[in-house]
């Protein structure tokens, strides 16, 4: 993978820059999923930070939090009925101590669920085209273009320049 | 003063690259405990149990102490550092990991007490409940039981909540590395770029597991403290435990943050992060639940003595008055005499203030684990029945260890890690100081989702 990026020393000028890209897409023949960004810092408040927003992931940690309270549910309850022991009348299903297991495992459902939906909507691991610039861990903002026209390179070049990136440079292959 | 996001970038790897002579002599202090208590685990496994000073009945003594405080010194971090990002104070960044990493190694640490006490370590999985074939029937009535679930579901979402904001620092690193270190880094960073989506994810992520991390903390000691109070000991049998648990481990746990603070704050030469306000903060924390745990402490033992159960009593005056009584003064005297008037006075309330308070208090806290635990087995209903504890040397250096420990996996952790997250410094740089996102009324209607803020770029001495 060739990525042809500027570095931005602002957020100011890398949404500008992102904006510049979407516009010129068509006339520089790429398409908007090209768009490379990458920062060493998360920049909430700008459109092209907060447009992956979602409540999903809340969404699935309840339902993690009810697979876990399941499992909880099963294990106790399947355990005891498999060693029918006599407990003197008391109830072979405790409700209040099978309640404490089933409340462990609904939290330990939602925080294993949170921990894959977090691996899955960041797509990773991923150990193949890692994008990264020693500029990003000194507070620039890389915004690029994947897989540009290589004739039309120059033109994708002036357009990062003129939003206001402090320099263009082009990375091929796996870093990091 | 305000530095850039270069200079936080150098200052905070540095301990990475480079050691100081104070941390390896820390380094070498703390291998030393640990190989002395692996000398003693070594002779308990070759000699028996019977090396501890444990006996009718008396059996549980030094043990459950270590596990107790070492469970209770876990609520410093996860459960901290939760309430900190829930209420988006600002000057939580410096503080979170730091907290963080000693809530895994104290759970780490707690887990190895049971292993080391039921004398045949490797026959430690028949503590797991599930349906087996050994004939093994898993009690899910006992508090035990409830131990296993709770620590374990602590244990991960501990190491999740320290693990995920470590990514993007990791990916610092691999990029800094070189050579074998950057493979390590590298796999450490699951391939983590820094693209917008990843970022949303990830605070999303932190969101959700600081709202599930805080009951579980809460569960956790309240369960621990059923291991007691379920049972018909004088003194254990009280509705007051679970609160009073919870309260002491925090108790503790902030101590033993304060303490952690100050130290890598002069061993990693961390003094412009690691600031005056981080301790002046934490220090009103400390002198808060000092308080409460007085109140729990007088509540309990007032109870007590207003009821006048002749087994209760037995219990109340061996620790008051007899046997007990210098190691319960010295309790009180560590817990609130020392460290209430250094943390009410602000002139007091400063590093080196709440360091010594934060000492004392991890010294107190240990004995008050000691004193729910040995007087109550020791003067348990009938006279006849009646026994005594001394600890052997065995028992004694496993402690010790256990301290070592901490103090060894602390110092090995802040050579692998950035100890002060950087990308969560670098937010603090930012004009609205970086917020946490929120469910809240939306200036995007059609995301639901917003900052919170603004907030200020740093926060004053």
């Amino acid at each position: 993978m060739k990525v042809v990026y500027g570095l931005f020393a602002d957020p100011e000028t890398a949404q500008r820059a992102v904006d510049a890209l979407h516009a010129a897409c068509s006339e520089l023949k790429f398409e908007e999923r090209q768009i490379v960004i990458v920062s060493g810092e998360p920049h909430e408040g700008y459109d092209f930070a907060d447009s992956h927003l979602t409540s999903l992931p809340y969404r699935w940690a309840v339902l993690g939090g009810a697979i876990g309270a399941l499992s909880g549910y099963l294990l106790t309850t399947l355990t005891q009925k498999a060693y029918p022991i006599a407990t003197g009348g008391m109830p072979i299903t405790p409700p209040w101590t099978n309640g404490i297991i089933i409340y462990e495992m609904t939290m330990l459902g939602t925080i294993l669920m949170t921990l894959i939906v977090l691996l899955r909507g960041a797509r990773l691991p991923n150990f193949k085209g890692v994008i990264t610039d020693p500029g990003i861990w000194l507070g620039k903002i890389l915004v690029g273009v994947a897989d540009p026209l290589e004739r039309l390179k120059p033109e994708l070049e002036e357009c990062l320049l003129n939003a206001g990136a402090t320099e263009i440079k082009e990375f091929s292959g796996v870093s990091g | 003063m305000q530095r850039t996001a270069e200079q936080i970038e150098q200052d905070l790897l540095r301990p990475i690259f480079t050691s100081t002579v104070k941390y390896k002599v820390a380094l070498v202090l703390s291998a030393s405990l640990v190989l002395a208590g692996i000398a003693a685990f070594g002779y308990q496994l070759y000699s028996g149990i019977g090396v501890w000073g444990i006996n009718s009945p008396v059996f549980w003594a030094f043990d459950i102490t270590n596990f107790v405080f070492w469970i209770g010194i876990s609520h410093a971090g996860t459960l901290i550092s939760a309430i900190l990002r829930l209420c988006n104070a600002s000057w939580r960044r410096p503080v979170t990991r730091c907290a963080e990493a000693i809530t895994v190694f104290a759970i780490v640490i707690g887990g190895l007490v049971p292993l080391c006490h039921i004398g045949r370590p490797w026959l430690a999985y028949w503590m797991i409940p599930y349906p087996n074939q050994r004939g093994i029937w898993p009690n899910f009535r006992s508090p035990l039981a409830w131990d296993f679930f709770a620590i374990s579901t602590y244990l991960t979402g501990s190491t999740t909540f320290l693990y995920l904001p470590t990514i993007p620092d990791f990916a610092a690193v691999r990029d800094s590395a070189k050579g074998f270190r950057k493979v390590i880094y590298r796999a450490l960073a699951l391939g983590w770029q820094g693209t917008p989506r990843q970022w949303q994810r990830l605070e999303i992520a932190m969101h959700i597991m600081a709202i599930a991390i805080v009951p579980v903390a809460v569960s956790v000691h309240t369960i621990v403290s059923w291991d007691f109070s379920m049972t018909l000991v004088p003194m254990w049998h009280s509705t007051i435990f679970g609160p009073y648990f919870v309260i002491g481990a925090i108790f503790s746990g902030i101590a033993a943050l304060i303490l952690a603070m100050a130290l890598l704050r002069k061993f990693l030469h961390l003094e412009d992060y690691l600031r005056p306000l981080h301790f002046n903060n934490l220090g009103k924390l400390l002198l808060t639940t000092s308080l409460l745990w007085f109140y729990f402490t007088f509540a309990e033992r007032l109870t007590t003595w207003y009821g006048n159960s002749p087994s209760e009593m037995d219990v109340f005056w061996v620790s008051i008055r007899q046997n007990f009584s210098p190691a319960f003064w010295i309790m009180v005297v560590c817990n609130f005499v020392i460290p209430v008037p250094i943390l009410s006075i602000k002139r007091f309330r400063t590093i080196t203030g709440t360091a010594i308070a934060s000492s004392t208090i991890i010294v107190g806290m240990w004995l008050e684990r000691f004193l729910i635990i040995v007087p109550a087995l020791d003067h348990k209903f009938l006279r006849y029945a009646w026994g005594s504890y001394r600890p052997t040397w065995v028992e004694d250096t496993l402690m010790a260890s256990s301290f070592g420990m901490m103090a060894l996996l602390y110092l090995l952790f802040a050579k692998a890690v950035p100890m002060i997250s950087i990308w969560e410094m670098k937010v603090g740089l930012q004009p609205h100081g970086g917020g946490i996102i929120t469910t809240a009324p939306t200036k995007r209607p059609a995301h639901g989702l917003v900052l919170e803020g603004p907030l200020p770029t740093d926060v004053p001495e």
